[in-house]
Parts: structure tokens; C-alpha cells; sequence
């Protein structure tokens, strides 16, 4: 609340405290009043339609991490069962809305305006929507507000306005609330879904959002619902009735008062800081929809398997709200609602205001779809000529952020980053009320949304160029390291080579005088070295002889090799005491082959003889 | 005697002066050009070395010695113009004859036919490839810059560029590339 406190004094608080008590509306900046063409789809109650044949249920249907696919192509699933396991960092799971068999698991067109594949289970429908295991709770309020979270985060539900966050994620986050604010504004133009809704439902959200206020701990709700949807009020004044806490509140329509920020503003006259969330101002917001999903999760013990969509336009012979399963197609809602296609015809998802125009109609419903939009031809004539900005400002009266519209459509227009940031694009809620007034009919928000996109791309480049940096800089420092480490390590070795050489020298020095000696008696020698080379010259010999078996000797080599074992200069006694038996075998005319086997014996002996002698000298 | 007396006034302050001047620099000091840090972040830092330089950072210290700006393919033409902007000089179109600015690549070992050597370990200079000798090498595409550098080096020619794919949440509104059509700006009832 520490923002609240910079925006309040203390007496400002209490008196802010007291004016929300008291029913008081604020203002939000800008707003428009398009017409809201609400009775094509709100006269009939929400349809319920038998399950379709073939759902398309993508992994990720809200703010955050895909989670990872607990089913394989060919396994049979029961309605409400688990097809995802959460992803990391409050990721949520998705669950099979109706009982069938997987049929493919790979990439599908996503329900987004690019229309990009995107991983998703493909499910066919097996008529029977047979349900699997529901764990009902009797007495929430036995429950901890964690142990509540974790089954609302289990049930896969995401916040149904629109945006798909988390909600167990958004409950979860602590900070002082003074309100809990229930979002049934529904401010766009033709979206009629949280209006049946609450028509027809409303004891069910209001149980939600006493299980909401038990898991948040507050004790003041504000349900707001707009001046246009008298039956929705009058539903849910009557479940509220007798229950002192809640409160509807009924606001005047206009467009868009159902934003957070500015419905925030609208109900208790604090602003959100730009960085900041509703708990900053200690608010927390949550949509009719979820609150009535939390109920269904908790109560009834049913994942979040179906959503309220209007089907609405001109070109649909029988508009209305029905309940869809996540991942029914588009199509497939087209058709049951009487869907008369023509050349040319658009389809949006979402409203007129802040929808996108379907590229196909082979994409699912998600947690975050609230309507499905079919207008006939003249109904909503895309805008084709764009003209220029003429500075009429006419954008900047309606932004409900207190946006530069005109100013930021010409950043955007430069790709002047920088500008952008100082006019706080970050801000703009993308709610189209600019292009709606745009005299110059300018996709405003488009331009926004590029600009958005090209910020996050770039950002995201920084940041991958920050990690190749660092990579690269390591690893530039870990081949010096490992450069130096292997020079240090011959230079060691260098050392050491010369160390031993030096001792080897000195010992040889020592010895000179017993080489000297031997040729006369060896009479210094100690008689174990001299056993020792003995043994050595027995056992070379005897290799010898073994070679000698096997081939005939030539007795001139053995005759030639002692005068040449005489001359053999060594300045080691034991080697050249070993080695007249060698040399001799060194001899010209002796067999290539046995000569070979013979020198290696040889060598063997030898140093076989040198190594008993050192031990013998240690 | 006040010629001389100027003389000495005038070497006074000489001395005075030089002395701030030499501790300035000495307490002063700036250990680099701080120029080659600016163009350095400026740049991708894939480490490719299609500039003709070994990595980023010595192209950026040649461009601060007065190379030209527009040797970086990877980094293309906004770079160009973002590097223009910040040595002051004219913005060039990419020079050809170091490459031409393509869309984000990773690598990808086809992991049946790595043979284990390590060529590619030792060439790629992010430390992006995992493997050891005579074991099945990949590539953490996160960390991949795509810079090329392993596929010359591999001897059973196992190393392919893929096109990086792209989800919705990287999308960039392209409105040439996609129609996406203006929604109502005027509701006629």
C-alpha cells in the first residue's frame, strides 16, 4: 500500500475510505460512447450445446508457461482430467472438457490474430462426457487460503475478462486490500456473456466470491456492473441481499469503464501507478466469470472446462451465449448458431473494440475468448482508407489513460523507442477508443501494438546479446586460463626434467670411480647390486638362449660383438655389465626377425637390470 | 627586475597548472575509450566474425579507429543507423561482401550422425554446444547465436542453420504480412 500512502495522507484515506463506503463514483479521463448493439445476443439464456465432435486444446490458454503434456496420441480421457501438468512459475494445467480419445498432439493455428501454430491436443469427442473424479469441497472455509489457491491453480482457472492471468497467482500475491472489486462492467460494444451470466447464475458467483474473500481476507466487496444491464443488477442485488459485506454498484456505461485501471478509478478514486498492480492501491479485481469458475472449482469439484461465449453479429441467424467448451473450433459455434458466411466476411474474436479479425475459423475457443463476433456485411465496415493525422487531438480527449495518442502514432511512425517510453506507451491499454474517434479513420492501435512488439523484440535482443557476451567472455578468459595452466604446466615439467637430469649426474659422478673400477674385480660394488645384476644377466641370457632355440645363431656375430661390447661407452656399470649379451645380437647376418625379438628382449633385461641396480643403490 | 619578476610569476603558474594537469591525469585517468563500450553494446554480439574482425568487441574497436559501420550482418541495417547515430558519421547500406542480413538462425545437429570429434565445441565461441569426445554433441538453442561458425568445421557435415521459430507472443503485427483488418471505427446500425 506503500503507493496508496504516497497518493493519500492519512486523513485523505479515511476520508477515501468513507466515500467508497458511501457509494461515491469517481471519473476516469477520456471514455467513449459507442453504440452498444447488447440486445442481438442478450435475449435468450445461455444454450448448452452437446459436446462437438473434435476439440482443439492448446497447452498454454493464459499468461505464463506451457505446462507439459501428461497424455499420449491414443489415450482415452475422461471429462475434468488433467492433459497438462502445470509449467513452471504459476503455469496452469489444462483439462480434457469432455470424455474421448487424443487423436494428435502437435501443432495447431492459435486463437490469436497471427494465427501462428502453436502445440496443442487434438481431442475427439466420444458422445458420453463421462466425468472423471470430482473432489467437491463441503466447507471451504475449513480450508487455508494456500490449500485454496493450490486447488484454484489445479482447476487450470485464469482470469475470464479477457487477459487469462492466473488467478491463483493473482491471489496469492500478499499486500494489506481494503476491496475486492467483481468486474461485471462488460463495457464492450455486442459482449453480452458476463451479463447472462449474471442473469442466470447469480447465487453461484456470489458463492465464488465469498470463497474469494475468504482465501484474500477482505472484508469489503464492490461488485460493479454497468447502468445497461438492469436485469443483471437486479439478479445480483437479490443474491446479495442479507449479506452486509457486498455491494453492487451500478456505473454508468461507457466505454472503458470496464478496464481495471479505470474501473479502479471509477469505484474508489485511486490511481494504479504505471508500474504497479491494484494491490499497490490495495485492490485486488477479479471478473464475474472467474469468480463464478472459483465456485464450479471449489464447490462442485469441476475444473475450468467450459467459458460463456457470445455469438453475436448479423450474419448469424440465431445470436446468443452459449456455454463452449474450451477448445470447441470456431466453426463449429458458427454453425450452431446459424452462420451464413458471404465474400469477404470477417469474423472477430473478441468485440468490435479491442477483437482481431480471425485469419481462419479452424481455431479454438480458450480461456481468454469471451465472443465470437459474425457481422453481416455493412454492419462493421473495416476501415480501408487511412488518411492523415491532421493533430485534431480528438484521440487525446477520449484516451482513458491520459495517453498523447497523436504524439505516440508519430513515435511510433519514427521507431523513436526512446520518445515512446517518455510518452509511456507501456501505459496504453490498447482499448481502440483513439482509432474509434480518429477523424483520419488511423489504426491507431496497430500502430501501438507494432511499436509494443518492436520494443519486446529489441529488448529481448539486448538481453540475448548481454548472455552471447558474457558466454563469449568467459569463455575467451577460460582458454587464456587454460593457456596459462598448460604453459605453467611444461615449464614444471621442464624443471623437473632438469632436476632429475641434475641427479642423475650427480649420481653418475658419485658412481664414475665404481665404473672405473670394474673392469679390474668390482671390488666397491655392493654385493647386492652386483646379485642384481647378476639376475639380470641371467635373465637376458636367457632370452637369449630361447631366441637362440628357435633359430640358428651365427657364432661370427657372437665372435664380432665383444670387442664392440668393450668400445659400448656407458656411465652405467650395470647396463654395460648387461649388455654384452644384447649387442651380440646386434650382430651383422643374424636373422632380421630374431634379431628384433632379441634386441627387444635385450632391452627388457636391460632395463630390468638398471632398475634392480638403483633399488640395490637406494 | 619586473621583467624578471614576470618571468618567475609566469613560471609559477606554469608549474602550478602543469602539476594539476599531471594529477588529473593520473587521478582521472579512464582506463579505456569508453567509445568502444558504447559500440560494442550496440552490437549483437553473436561473435561470428563476419566483419573480418575475431568478435565483436575488436570490430568495435576498429570501428572507433575509424573502420567503416557497415560490416555487420547480423546486426543489419538498424545497427547501421543506430551506430551512425552514435560515431556521428553517414548511415551505409550493408556491405555486401561480408554478408547479408538474414532471419534468426539456430543450430541444429542432427544427432544420429555426430560422430562425438568436438570441432564444433571448440568453434563455437559462446560455449553454446554440449557434448564431449565420442559422445552425441547438441546445440542449447537458447544460448545459440547463429553465427555459422560450427558448421564449417564438422566433418560429417551434421550441423544444420534452422530457421528459428516463431511463436505468437514474439508476433510484430505485421500488417503486410498478415491481414489483419482494422476493426470497426463506426458502428452503423
Amino acid at each position: 500500500m506503500s503507493s496508496l500512502v504516497h497518493q493519500f495522507s492519512h486523513e485523505d484515506l479515511l476520508r477515501n475510505r468513507d466515500d467508497i463506503a458511501a457509494g461515491k463514483l469517481w471519473q476516469f479521463p477520456g471514455g467513449i460512447h459507442p453504440p452498444q448493439r447488447k440486445e442481438l445476443a442478450n435475449k435468450t439464456a445461455i444454450r448448452r450445446l452437446p459436446p462437438p465432435p473434435r476439440l482443439l486444446i492448446p497447452f498454454k490458454q493464459h499468461i505464463g508457461q506451457p505446462g507439459t503434456v501428461l497424455v499420449q496420441e491414443g489415450d482415452h480421457v475422461l471429462k475434468g482430467q488433467p492433459l497438462t501438468a502445470p509449467g513452471p512459475n504459476s503455469g496452469l494445467p489444462v483439462h480434457a472438457p469432455t470424455s474421448g480419445r487424443i487423436k494428435r498432439i502437435g501443432e495447431h493455428p492459435s486463437a490469436h490474430p497471427s494465427a501462428l501454430p502453436v502445440s496443442t491436443i487434438e481431442l475427439l469427442s466420444d458422445g458420453e462426457d463421462e466425468w472423471t473424479e470430482k473432489h467437491p469441497i463441503a466447507d471451504y472455509t475449513a480450508l487455508s487460503s494456500s490449500e485454496l489457491i493450490a486447488l484454484i491453480a489445479e482447476a487450470g482457472i485464469a482470469g475470464l475478462g479477457g487477459a487469462a492471468f492466473p488467478t491463483a497467482q493473482k491471489l496469492a500475491a500478499d499486500g494489506q486490500l481494503d476491496y475486492l472489486i467483481i468486474n461485471g462492467v462488460e463495457c464492450e460494444p455486442y459482449i453480452v456473456s458476463d451479463d447472462r451470466l449474471m442473469r442466470e447464475h447469480a447465487a453461484g458467483i456470489v458463492r465464488g466470491i465469498r470463497i474469494l474473500q475468504h482465501i484474500s481476507g477482505v472484508k469489503n466487496v464492490l461488485i460493479a456492473i454497468e447502468d445497461n444491464k438492469p436485469e443483471a443488477i437486479r439478479a445480483m442485488q437479490d443474491a446479495c441481499s442479507g449479506t452486509e459485506s457486498l455491494a453492487v454498484r451500478i456505473v454508468p456505461t461507457r466505454y472503458p469503464s470496464g478496464g481495471e485501471r479505470q474501473l479502479i478509478q471509477l469505484l474508489t478514486g485511486r490511481e494504479v501507478p504505471a508500474n504497479g498492480l491494484p494491490k499497490d492501491v490495495g485492490l485486488l479485481m477479479q471478473n464475474v466469470g472467474t469468480a463464478y469458475a472459483v465456485y464450479r472449482a471449489i464447490i462442485l469439484g469441476e475444473p475450468l472446462l467450459e467459458r460463456v461465449i457470445t455469438l453475436t453479429g448479423e450474419a448469424l441467424q440465431q445470436p446468443g451465449t452459449v456455454w463452449a467448451m474450451l477448445g470447441t473450433p470456431v466453426d463449429t459455434l458458427l454453425k450452431q448458431a446459424g452462420y451464413v458466411p458471404y465474400p469477404n466476411a470477417r469474423v472477430i474474436m473478441g468485440g468490435p473494440m479491442m477483437g482481431f479479425t480471425l485469419p481462419t475459423l479452424d481455431v479454438p475457443i480458450v480461456k481468454g475468448s469471451n465472443c465470437i463476433l459474425a457481422p453481416a456485411k455493412r454492419e462493421l465496415p473495416a476501415s480501408t482508407t487511412e488518411m492523415a493525422c491532421i493533430r485534431c487531438g480528438a484521440c487525446a480527449d477520449v484516451c482513458p489513460a491520459s495517453l498523447l495518442p497523436q504524439q505516440l502514432y508519430w513515435l511510433a511512425r519514427d521507431h523513436d523507442h526512446d520518445g515512446l517510453r517518455e510518452h509511456h506507451l507501456a501505459d496504453c491499454i490498447e482499448c481502440g477508443a483513439c482509432a474509434y474517434v480518429c477523424p483520419s479513420e488511423i489504426p491507431l492501435v496497430h500502430y501501438y501494438r507494432q511499436a509494443k512488439a518492436d520494443m519486446r523484440e529489441q529488448y529481448i535482443e539486448k538481453q540475448k546479446a548481454e548472455i552471447a557476451k558474457e558466454r563469449f567472455e568467459a569463455r575467451k578468459a577460460r582458454l587464456e586460463r587454460e593457456k596459462q595452466e598448460r604453459l605453467e604446466r611444461h615449464e614444471r615439467a621442464a624443471e623437473a626434467r632438469k632436476r632429475a637430469l641434475a641427479e642423475r649426474e650427480a649420481k653418475a659422478a658419485e658412481t664414475a670411480p665404481a665404473s672405473g673400477t670394474e673392469t679390474t674385480g668390482e671390488p666397491s660394488k655392493p654385493a647386492n647390486d652386483r646379485v642384481a645384476a647378476a639376475i639380470a644377466r641371467a635373465k637376458a641370457k636367457k632370452a637369449e638362449q630361447q631366441k637362440a632355440a628357435q633359430a640358428t645363431e651365427n657364432p661370427e656375430g657372437q665372435a664380432n660383438a665383444k670387442p664392440e661390447a668393450q668400445t659400448e661407452s656407458s656411465n652405467s656399470a650395470e647396463a654395460l655389465k648387461a649388455s654384452p649379451d644384447d649387442v651380440s645380437q646386434t650382430a651383422p647376418g643374424s636373422d632380421p626377425e630374431n634379431d628384433k625379438k632379441a634386441r627387444i628382449a635385450a632391452a627388457v633385461a636391460r632395463a630390468k637390470a638398471k632398475k634392480a641396480a638403483q633399488q640395490g643403490s637406494d | 627586475m619586473s621583467m624578471v619578476a614576470g618571468i618567475i610569476a609566469l613560471a609559477v603558474l606554469a608549474l602550478a597548472f602543469g602539476l594539476l594537469l599531471g594529477f588529473a591525469a593520473v587521478r582521472f585517468r579512464v582506463e579505456k575509450d569508453p567509445i568502444v563500450e558504447q559500440i560494442d553494446s550496440l552490437l549483437p554480439q553473436t561473435q561470428c566474425g563476419q566483419c573480418g574482425y575475431p568478435g565483436c568487441r575488436p570490430y568495435a574497436e576498429a570501428i572507433a579507429n575509424g573502420d567503416d559501420i557497415n560490416k555487420c550482418p547480423p546486426g543489419g541495417q538498424s545497427t547501421i543507423e543506430q551506430l551512425a547515430d552514435l560515431m556521428g558519421r553517414e548511415a551505409k547500406p550493408l556491405d555486401d561482401a561480408h554478408g547479408v542480413e538474414d532471419v534468426k538462425k539456430v543450430a541444429y545437429i542432427r544427432e544420429d550422425e555426430c560422430i562425438g570429434c568436438t570441432k564444433c565445441i571448440q568453434a563455437c565461441p559462446v560455449d553454446a554446444i554440449l557434448g564431449a569426445t565420442k559422445q552425441m554433441h547438441t546445440v542449447i538453442a537458447d544460448e545459440c547465436t547463429g553465427c555459422d561458425l560450427c558448421v564449417e568445421p564438422c566433418p560429417v557435415d551434421c550441423i544444420d542453420m534452422i530457421e528459428l521459430q516463431q511463436g505468437p507472443e514474439r508476433w510484430k503485427w505485421d500488417l503486410e504480412q498478415i491481414p489483419v483488418t482494422q476493426l470497426a471505427t463506426e458502428v452503423k446500425s
